[in-house]
């Protein structure tokens, strides 16, 4: 099945229009000696029955969050999705569209671009946000790009306790600009900043990747004093409890949204948020919508601010992102919509009680302790008496799922990660332990 | 039209009564702890989030009543150039949404992902059959990303080589994805012109070799789609300089299982997983942008890889690449839309491959000739799976601009094409019917556009007036950035 619906017929008449014999001779300018003029090496068309068969067999050799009680997070979390969510966002009627580019036929994704827009500033305390970057990472690198471009600097001080594959990815992007980083480390858990004298921003995980909560005030001192931006890579789901990164001086928030209503879907597709002040509106990245009039004096949305956009400006464009994750956004629109106030500060309160009883329960146990006396949200660093990603390997045999381990980071191969959503339940936490306790005899 | 109130389109906030909810959250057990008892009193918030309060019914009517004010492929033609907006098909959905995919989380071990690495492992096979490359990453999780992925390749590969180069030619015709790239990734861009054919000048190509390009950026077919019949010249001058011919495969949909990237001589593609293998795009996302590359580059490429151990014949990560140019995603890419892409590769099968370039490419130019007489193409000759006509002369003659034909189609229950790209050809329109849409289907479209024409003469005020059967009109994009509103604020 190739989705084509040309009869036999249908391709004689259209090759009589054209005004040729075979369809063959339309690929005419390709040069003879540069075709393949062989079949492709692949098997042979499937029906959708056998495609379903063998993509079921393919999932069926995951061990996914559906067969292990999942207490993994560093950066994605098992947190539930409401029907509602799936039901409205994946609307084909936003699922199959391109880009706003016509207004008039997009008030759908606009106005549900809108609605997202708005809700994340006032997560993030922003006042204005860009529909969906590519991840968490993604948004955080152009973080540093408009600091960059706000203040002509190239240094920027990153916190140790940033997710480690973000740093990856900013030290891959940002050596082709001449970056400079200066890392600030966290021996106990949370931050030191030193002072950030020269750099473009100072960059900080809330809460950071050991589960921990860091002092954004003083990051914001340190960045401020040296006429640096503060970049807040933020958790929304913490923010029906934890003042928003934009009171405590956060000049670029950024998140992974996942979270928000998205699936783990193997690390993607996720979501990059990104919100900022409005007197950077002309060095921020990506797609924005704005509230305008027709003709008619009718309200409505159009994609704004585009002259700063790749397809306008080139290359002297802000960023060179054009598709993006506008249904992750979409989403996420519906699912914060979802929960309201009290549903967000609900999560958060469950997400903390949860994750504080697995961690005194665990704590218990013989040679196990939580590494960072510092306060956490959602996941905390436990230390084990072996080999965490041994320990990791065995636990999903008991099926559960924790990590990541820890190895990546200096002195803590006996780490793991454990993440505590509103998913799981007390019976769950006491079986972890009880299976902890059973591998670690 | 600064005149008109302050109003704005109702957005879900305008829906909230305080008190109302739609979300149910497990209670907390009873003794578990209280965040007043565990977090520090600083940290926590002086006032709840002010998200909207509405019922679930609220929240599923306003999203509903949007989605219905929104065009997509499920509800009509989408024939906009470079786009590739083709049928996606439901099956496609089902496998994605399939938990053994869905909730994989990205960081449990390889062996916990023997099918996700499957897929990875066999669609990268897939593309390299396709493309004619080695080896390829899934991790650029859009066109743009794949861009700066192939650049910084690029950049690493003249590196190694102790070579010093500045320049990224780009043709005068290219998606400004393009030059905005070449910036990011460190490098000045250089513009080609276009000749007389729609091609890329060879001779300007060959004049702007003086030592200190890395690399050409390339489409083919190219953007007013023609293909680029020197293509073979293009890679030795450039090859011979020692520099990188880059390929964008915007337009991969026209060639597939015809001629392969590789066999041009290209060194390195990105492939828009979004276009040619037609995964939705999402009102704008997501896409999925894999890079390709030919043995020589392979060094370089984002780590980790997929790997395949055929002894076990386990798959497992491929972290241990000491030249690569580091990670490029924060996990592994939309895996999502790999999945579906995979879905359709093994649907379509090698038959069904060769057939959708054959139907793109005799759809495209069974209505570009239905259409010729009264909008004529920027340049003569055979169209690959698009091609571009100007309505200079509805401008010069009647006043009236591509936009304003683009309206009216609107009006006709069609969506516009492509306007004013690319830049090189005054009121552009790009046309790319896709091989999903019908033989009626497409003789409804030239219909419209022939019936716009008689209209842009007898009745010209349809055309500037349109649309008139949408939600809402033209909108004022000045206005929108002008009095910059881009969130919901309380009425004052």
């Amino acid at each position: 099945m190739d989705y084509t619906p040309h009869t036999e017929a249908d391709v004689a008449q259209m090759l009589e229009v054209i005004g040729v014999d075979r369809v063959e001779d339309l690929f005419e300018p390709i040069p003879e000696d540069l075709r393949l003029n062989r079949k492709l090496e692949l098997p042979e068309p499937l029906s959708e029955s056998e495609v379903h068969g063998l993509l079921s067999s393919v999932a069926a050799d995951n061990l996914a969050a559906d067969s292990l009680v999942c207490f993994a997070g560093g950066g994605a979390y098992d947190h539930y999705i409401p029907a509602c969510v799936r039901a409205c966002a994946g609307r084909s009627e936003f699922m199959t569209s391109y880009t706003p580019y016509q207004p008039e036929l997009s008030q759908g994704v606009l106005g549900a671009l809108f609605d997202y827009q708005s809700m994340i500033c006032e997560l993030t305390g922003m006042e204005m946000a860009v529909s969906g970057l590519y991840d968490g990472a993604a948004a955080l690198n152009e973080a540093l790009r408009l600091a960059a471009s706000v203040t002509k600097r190239g240094k920027v001080v990153v916190s140790e306790a940033i997710n480690p594959n973000y740093r990856h990815l900013l030290d891959t992007l940002g050596a082709s600009l001449d970056f400079e980083f200066v890392t600030a480390p966290a021996t106990d858990g949370v931050t030191t900043f030193g002072d950030a004298a020269g750099a473009a921003c100072v960059v900080v995980s809330q809460t950071n990747f050991f589960g921990c909560l860091e002092d954004v005030e003083a990051a914001a001192e340190v960045a401020h004093a040296a006429g640096a931006l503060l970049v807040v890579q933020f958790d929304p789901l913490a923010m029906g409890l934890l003042e928003s990164p934009g009171t405590l001086g956060a000049d670029v928030v950024v998140g992974e949204g996942q979270c928000l209503g998205n699936d783990l879907n193997y690390g993607g597709p996720y979501l990059g948020i990104f919100a900022t002040h409005l007197k950077h509106q002309r060095r921020i990245p990506g797609r924005i919508s704005g509230a305008t009039a027709d003709v008619d004096g009718k309200p409505g949305f159009v994609l704004t601010l585009q002259t700063r956009e790749q397809h306008i400006r080139r290359e002297r464009a802000t960023s060179n992102v054009c598709t993006d994750q506008t249904l992750m956004a979409v989403t996420a629109a519906v699912y914060m919509g979802w929960l309201g106030p009290q549903g967000l500060e609900e999560l958060g309160r469950s997400c903390v009680g949860m994750t504080h009883y697995t961690a005194d329960v665990l704590s218990q146990l013989p040679g196990c302790r939580v590494r960072f006396d510092k306060p956490f949200f959602r996941e905390f660093v436990l230390e084990l008496p072996a080999a965490a990603a041994g320990v990791v390997g065995h636990l999903a045999e008991e099926g559960f799922l924790v990590g990541p381990s820890l190895e990546a980071f200096e002195a803590m191969d006996n780490c793991a990660l454990v993440a505590v959503t509103e998913r799981r339940t007390v019976d769950e936490i006491d079986r972890l332990a009880q299976a902890l306790r059973t591998v670690l005899a | 039209m600064s005149d008109y109130p302050e109003v704005y389109p109702p957005c879900l906030y305008d829906r909230s009564v305080t008190g109302r909810r739609a979300s149910t959250i497990p209670a907390l057990a009873p003794g578990l702890p209280a965040a007043e008892d565990v977090l520090p009193a600083g940290t926590l918030r002086s006032r709840p989030a002010h998200l909207p309060e509405v019922s679930e019914l609220d929240l599923v009517r306003h999203f509903t009543n949007l989605s219905r004010k929104n065009w997509s492929i499920d509800v009509g033609a989408y024939p906009l150039g470079s786009c590739t907006m083709k049928y996606n098909p439901k099956i496609h959905e089902q496998a994605a949404a399939m938990p053994g995919f869905s909730r994989l989380h990205p960081w449990q071990p390889a062996e916990h992902a023997q099918g996700a690495l499957r897929i990875l492992w066999e669609m990268e096979r897939a593309l390299l059959e396709m493309t004619g490359m080695t080896r390829a990453t899934f991790q650029p999780a859009a066109g743009a990303a794949g861009e700066l992925t192939g650049l910084l390749i690029m950049r690493a590969y003249h590196q190694a080589q102790g070579n010093d180069k500045k320049v990224v030619l780009i043709p005068d015709s290219a998606h400004g994805t393009n030059p905005a790239t070449v910036t990011l990734a460190g490098y000045k861009a250089k513009q080609i012109p276009s000749d007389s054919r729609g091609l890329v000048d060879l001779e300007a190509v060959r004049k702007s070799l003086d030592g200190s390009v890395a690399g050409l950026m390339l489409t083919n077919p190219n953007t007013l789609g023609f293909f680029e019949s020197e293509i073979k010249e293009i890679a030795a001058a450039l090859h011979s300089e020692g520099a990188v011919l880059y390929y964008d495969g915007a337009n991969l949909n026209a060639i597939l299982g015809q001629v392969r990237p590789g066999d041009m001589g290209f060194d390195i593609v990105h492939i828009n997983l979004h276009k040619t293998f037609t995964t939705p795009h999402g009102g704008g996302g997501p896409g999925s942008g894999p890079v390709a590359v030919n043995e020589r580059l392979e060094p370089f490429l984002p780590a980790p890889l997929p790997g395949y151990d055929p002894t076990t014949g386990k798959y497992f990560w491929d972290d241990n690449r000491p030249q690569s140019i580091g990670r490029v995603h924060g996990f592994y890419g939309n895996f999502a839309m790999v999945v579906r892409a995979y879905t359709y590769v093994v649907s379509l099968g090698a038959q069904g491959l060769h057939n959708l370039s054959e139907r793109a490419v005799l759809n495209a130019n069974y209505l570009r000739k239905r259409i010729q007489d009264e909008y004529p193409t920027a340049y003569p000759g055979l169209c690959m799976h698009e091609f571009v006509v100007t309505a200079k002369k509805f401008k010069t003659e009647h006043g009236i601009r591509a936009m304003d034909i683009a309206k009216r189609l609107i009006d006709l229950n069609f969506h516009p094409p492509t306007v004013y790209f690319p830049l090189v050809v005054p009121e552009a329109m790009m046309v790319e019917p896709t091989e999903t849409e019908s033989k009626q289907t497409l003789d409804d479209l030239a219909d419209a556009f022939l019936q716009i024409a008689e209209e842009a003469v007898a009745n010209p005020q349809l055309l500037h007036e349109a649309p008139v059967t949408t939600p809402v009109r033209r909108l004022d994009e000045a206005r929108a950035v002008r009095k910059l509103k881009t969130r919901w604020t309380p009425p004052s």
